[in-house]
């Protein structure tokens, strides 16, 4: 029988495999950050241990900088530390480091394509449950935690359960695919399959409305695998990834005879079966916005916010946990979507603050301003996101509609840094996470994409930007 | 890693579905560069209001359940972000057992680095001991979870049961096969980053 694509990359990497329980895999390619390695090396320590493969590691510093000027102090006295603890680590474990003053910096699932250091076929892995970005270039990317951060760190290799196969296929073309982005694409997923529907899973996505985005968009799908409960989710790489990662920074030298390779073993079998399987139509799909406190609370632009028994369905925790969303939202049923105000805006994170993201909310903003009861901010991915899209004039043109334009980082999509919402206000994000407080305490994040955020921006509440010219 | 083979305490009920991580322990609390002293943060937004007071209406601020060792709560369990601070968390408060009819994937493998037990049972079963007011014993060598009225068998992986039971250091058992992962190396066709 046929294998998927997650089952090859999977068994290409077996070190130790076994009948039933765990098997040992070997990982490629290990991202490391400030925020979920400090215990990791000193595990390391405490044992006398070393870093394995240090030419195999790379570290940033993403969670918690600060995103405004980078000639400043850290005023944050702990975020100073976590930010000098990772450079000494690096430094005595002998790993590259991107720190905040090097232009490569920026997210860690922003920085790692941009510099092909993401590559098909490979296992990478993070203290970050958003690893999965990477799936969208054809590899097994998935998060961790820091005891498995120091488990790679000292051999390399991680003990993992297999998980199964699963297959979502996008079927459709978008008659705008401009207003209705991938964003869309994977907040509808989730809206149908729910938010544990990925559990112990692997994703793959296919079908002609994967294969239509670009490789950013598909980034943007990836990434959210982890909001459908997803271990990992990827997408067979073709053409477009291999053109991606071609002459980056770090792109291998041997990269052509690689691509030979990929191009005749990346890719699910005719026969391959999958254990689970969705499907959805895109052809009439309309901009999303979540409502409630957690992904799966999504709904259509023009609909308006669901009642917790329309929600849930019948199953009376999802009522007791829409009840409470609502609650903590602030939002009546009944309310049009178009009708909610918002107090801030952030186009950023490593779902969405990518050059194509920022080109893309630029287009609605037309010489108009941020609606002045709106706070909002820019934060692109990574430093070179911003430096190429000041190169394109972007920054301008969001400046000019007052829009903050910061460094990058992952500022508000998490509020470890200073960038966070104040208890109550309301928030358009391009972000990955509606939790609550997720943005500050108290905070209220709706989920949009970066054409919903913008126009969302000028004007104070929620649009349907399919009305919208987006020439 | 201190081993993990029995317990007995009443069970703390959190009748809440998709608990994540974040409201576990919010992210203002994850600057700290050690691992223990995450306690004090455990579900911090639930537990306290603005002024920091503790709410009388979360259910660890009820003095009942201060020497529970065990937290029962709803489906899908430990989702959102992969920070072990949350098992962390957890366990420097005071829980050795968690038991919910799902996990977030991340979170579970997590538990297992830190001697703490997930165990998945069905909602029915979740719901029933969530009313259990008398203490219940989670007896891991023999898989079985014992109630005032009841005997309830649970699943756990048998390799992940004999790292809980002898409190392994996972990377020391890994190093047992350097001889595989050097072998694994040398016909590896995936380039170094630099």
């Amino acid at each position: 029988m046929g294998k998927t694509l997650f089952e090859k990359i999977w068994d290409a990497h077996v070190v130790v495999g076994k009948e039933s329980g765990p098997s040992l895999i070997y990982i490629d390619r290990h991202l490391v950050h400030e925020v979920t390695s400090p215990q990791a090396f000193d595990g390391l320590r405490m044992n006398n241990r070393k870093v394995r493969r240090p030419d195999l590691t790379i570290a940033t510093m993403d969670h918690n900088v600060p995103t405004t000027d980078r000639g400043l102090p850290i005023l944050d006295q702990t975020s100073s530390i976590q930010i000098q603890t990772l450079e000494k680590n690096c430094q005595d474990f002998g790993i590259k480091l991107f720190d905040i003053n090097s232009p490569n910096q920026g997210i860690v699932h922003v920085i790692g394509p941009q510099l092909g250091i993401t590559l098909p076929g490979s296992t990478i892995v993070c203290g970050d449950s958003h690893t999965s970005t990477h799936g969208a270039f054809g590899a097994l990317a998935f998060g961790i935690g820091t005891s498995e951060v120091e488990h790679v760190l000292a051999s390399q290799t991680l003990w993992l359960e297999k998980p199964k196969p699963f297959e979502i296929r996008v079927e459709g073309k978008r008659k705008n695919p401009h207003a209705v982005t991938a964003k869309d694409i994977v907040l509808s997923i989730i809206k149908n399959i729910g938010t544990g529907g990925g559990t112990g899973t692997v994703i793959e996505y296919r079908g002609e409305g994967i294969e239509d985005l670009s490789m950013e968009q598909r980034m943007t799908v990836c990434n959210m695998s982890i909001e459908a409960g997803a271990r990992a989710g990827l997408i067979a790489p073709d053409e477009k990834t291999y053109e991606y990662l071609r002459g980056r920074q770090y792109t291998p030298k041997n990269y052509e005879s690689l691509v030979e390779y990929w191009q005749d073993n990346l890719k699910s079998d005719d026969d391959a079966k999958f254990e689970k399987q969705f499907t959805l139509h895109i052809d009439d799909i309309a901009p999303q916005v979540s409502w409630g406190t957690n992904p799966g609370m999504t709904c259509d632009v023009t609909e308006t916010v669901p009642t917790p028994d329309e929600f849930s369905k019948g199953d009376s925790n999802q009522k007791k946990g829409a009840e409470k969303a609502l609650d903590y939202m602030d939002l009546k049923p009944g309310t049009p979507i178009e009708e909610i105000k918002i107090d801030r805006v952030f186009i950023g994170s490593c779902t969405n603050a990518r050059l194509e993201d920022l080109i893309e909310a630029s287009k609605i903003i037309k010489r108009q301003k941020v609606s002045p009861e709106v706070r909002a901010m820019v934060v692109p991915g990574s430093q070179m996101v911003k430096k190429q899209a000041e190169e394109m004039g972007l920054d301008k043109i969001f400046i000019n509609a007052n829009f903050e334009w910061r460094e990058a980082g992952c500022s508000m999509c998490l509020g470890m840094n200073p960038d966070i919402l104040s208890p109550g206000e309301r928030c358009a994000s391009t972000s990955n996470r509606n939790f609550e407080g997720r943005q500050g305490t108290g905070g209220r994040t709706h989920l949009v994409s970066p054409v919903m955020a913008a126009a969302a921006a000028i004007n104070g509440h929620f649009v349907d930007v399919r009305t919208m010219d987006l020439s | 890693m201190e081993p993990f083979k029995k317990t007995t305490s009443i069970v703390t009920p959190l009748d809440k579905v998709n608990v994540d991580t974040d409201q576990i322990v919010p992210k203002q609390f994850l600057k700290l560069v050690q691992k223990s002293g995450f306690g004090k943060f455990l579900f911090f937004n639930w537990r306290y209001d603005e002024n920091e007071h503790p709410k009388s209406d979360f259910v660890l601020n009820d003095s009942k359940y201060d020497n529970s060792k065990i937290l029962v709560a709803g489906d899908n369990f430990g989702c959102g972000s992969s920070r072990e601070h949350a098992v962390w968390a957890l366990q420097d408060y005071g829980f050795s057992v968690i038991i919910a009819p799902s996990f977030a994937d991340i979170f579970f493998s997590n538990c297992f680095k830190n001697g703490i037990l997930p165990i998945s049972l069905d909602q029915s079963i979740v719901e029933k001991l969530q009313q259990e007011s008398e203490p219940i014993e989670v007896d891991l060598e023999n898989q079985i979870i014992k109630t005032s009225s009841d005997e309830i068998p649970f699943e756990i992986d048998s390799h992940k049961k004999k790292i809980l039971l002898e409190g392994l250091d996972d990377i020391a058992q890994t190093y047992q096969f350097e001889d595989k992962i050097s072998e694994f190396e040398k016909q590896s066709t995936v380039p170094s980053v630099l």
